[in-house]
């Protein structure tokens, strides 16, 4: 019986071991690919590069617009994230306490965007008639109209979790609502707020749809952008093209391995009760 | 104490506008613009009624090879997505070692955007240099390398399996959620009354896992009908129209100069998107009440 267990258990861990190196190994292909010459990088294979040839890095920084490309896509993220959690925590606190039926309207209208699919070929009209296309301020409005929807949802739950008899306090306390909010919701906030940001900061980094219909000049394009671009160009090398996965990547894990807990915890949040 | 004056709605103002804007005008002009002509050949709007969605539905069969496609897409990527991620989740939850950081690398091509993941596959299912072909010929399989991205059979279940292989840490670590909120008395019960694995995950597991498998549902389903950048990235809808979606198919239209056309499609996607979603929650609010 004792032994059966234990045999279970070293398949249990192999397979998991197994499973784990089918997401790995891509990577690893890649990683390795982007180290080796031309000649060696035409077929892709799990070996070692015979030698390291750290100039595919150089070759893609210069070539591949990535410095001003990882500057928009810097700024598109972290100003839609802010001005997206600054929104957000307002209308999450006024929504989910207000019991009326209007904001209980609200709430649900606003976050059946959830599931709404974005009509992109509309939405150009309407940047358009705005003054927005191919302008900073305008994808970063946008990019924070598309984050409200869930990022509402994964709020609202939290602030109603937050005591009403909180509030009474405060206000016998002679606070009026924006006293209340500042001084003492946003701080109980903080770590959802933070979910909030981290999530939207990755979803604008990857997003890729948006700006194919919204950008139209190279200097206004995110690294996605740039990325595709450059495959478009370099796809028969692959060693430099195996570099710009790379460099691209890069920035995402960071702010994966850094906000892990906070990623897990807002995809998550409202799975497990429904 | 009145709510609305400690609770003003208009707090909510920043974030109703904004969506207003940007996602309820262009859904709503998109309605509009699916019934005229409008297009990048001629300066005005003209009012065609159901002309698109005669095309779309009736005309041309190509439009439906892609709505075909798309239903086909979410089908399947949600079965997988669904059955792997529950696998995932039991298998890290058994008690195998290291169990988190299993759980971080599966999940971490999640946080990837998909053009990376699509270009790493692009790279990898070359047909002639590409590493699955490579290894699989370097291991004497010679039959059974593919030209995975070109061949009509294996183009899109290629793009099928990419995404599964993306999506499912995600959808794993949903229900590793859900399995950590199961009590364990149920298991010790049921182990009393001599319940083998699979009467316990038929009987206890899967019930309880009900409501994460709701919300899995649908995140897919969403996922899957609005599919674009997997499809673009890895075939752009090739070969031929074999793999295009209905999202790529919007693209085309729009880059055509299609306006009124691309409109009409994404209404379509639109109404099935709502049809599909509100039938999803109806059925599955049904079986949780057990």
């Amino acid at each position: 019986m004792r032994v059966k267990k234990q045999l279970v258990s070293i398949g249990l861990n192999v397979l998991a071991w197994l499973l784990s190196l089918v997401v790995l190994i891509p990577f690893v292909v890649i990683v390795l690919n982007s180290f080796k010459s031309d000649a060696e990088a035409k077929v892709l294979k799990l070996t070692l590069p015979e030698k390291f040839v750290f100039e595919n890095y150089k070759i893609v920084y210069e070539q591949g617009h990535l410095g001003g490309s990882f500057f928009n896509s810097l700024l598109h993220s972290t100003a839609s994230s802010l001005l997206l959690v600054f929104v957000v925590a307002f209308s999450a606190f006024t929504l989910s306490r207000n019991h009326s039926k209007f904001s209980q309207f609200l709430y649900f209208f606003l976050i059946l965007g959830i599931t709404l699919p974005l009509n992109y070929i509309p939405l150009m009209e309407v940047m358009k008639s705005l003054g927005m296309i191919n302008s900073h301020v305008g994808m970063i409005l946008l990019y924070t109209a598309m984050g409200i929807p869930i990022s509402l949802f994964i709020t609202y739950a939290f602030v109603s979790n937050i005591p009403k008899e909180l509030d009474e306090a405060a206000i016998m306390d002679g606070c009026n609502g924006i006293k209340l909010f500042l001084r003492i919701i946003v701080p109980l906030l903080t770590s959802v707020l933070v979910t909030v940001f981290v999530l939207n900061f990755l979803s604008v980094w990857n997003e890729f749809t948006a700006p194919l219909y919204m950008l139209n000049t190279v200097e206004m394009w995110p690294m996605t952008l740039a990325v595709y671009n450059f495959f478009g160009q370099f796809s028969a090398q692959w060693n430099l093209v195996s570099a710009d996965i790379v460099l691209t990547s890069l920035p995402v894990l960071i702010v994966f391995l850094i906000g892990q807990k906070y990623i897990v915890g807002g995809l998550t949040s409202g799975a497990v009760k429904g | 104490m009145n709510a609305n004056k400690i609770y003003p709605w208009y707090f909510s103002s920043g974030a109703i506008v904004l969506y207003l804007l940007f996602i309820v005008a262009p859904a709503l002009l998109g309605i509009y613009y699916s019934f005229t002509d409008w297009n990048s050949y001629s300066s005005e709007k003209n009012f065609i009624g159901l002309e698109h969605f005669r095309t779309i539905l009736a005309g041309d069969p190509t439009y439906l090879l892609f709505i075909k496609n798309t239903v086909l897409f979410t089908l399947i990527t949600s079965i997988a997505k669904t059955v792997l991620g529950l696998f995932l989740a039991l298998l890290l939850v058994s008690g195998v070692k290291a169990a988190n950081l299993h759980r971080m690398i599966i999940f971490s091509p999640q946080v990837l955007s998909f053009l990376i993941v699509g270009l790493v596959f692009k790279s990898l299912l070359d047909p002639n240099n590409g590493f699955v072909n490579v290894t699989l010929r370097s291991l004497g399989l010679d039959v059974l390398a593919q030209n995975w991205l070109g061949s009509l059979t294996w183009a899109m279940p290629s793009i099928m399996a990419v995404d599964t292989w993306k999506g499912m840490g995600y959808i794993m670590v949903l229900f590793i959620a859900g399995l950590l909120a199961i009590p364990r008395d149920y298991y010790e019960a049921a182990s009393i009354d001599g319940a083998g694995f699979g009467q316990k995950l038929f009987r206890i597991t899967i019930p309880m896992l009900m409501p994460t498998i709701t919300i899995a549902t649908v995140l897919n389903i969403t996922y899957g009908l609005r599919v674009f950048d997997a499809v673009y990235v890895l075939t752009n809808g090739g070969p031929g129209n074999a793999t295009d979606v209905i999202n790529t198919a919007v693209y085309s239209s729009f880059a055509k100069g299609y306006w009124g056309l691309g409109s009409a499609l994404s209404t379509i996607l639109f109404v099935i998107m709502a049809i599909i979603s509100f039938f999803i929650i109806r059925l599955m609010n049904r079986k949780v009440e057990f």
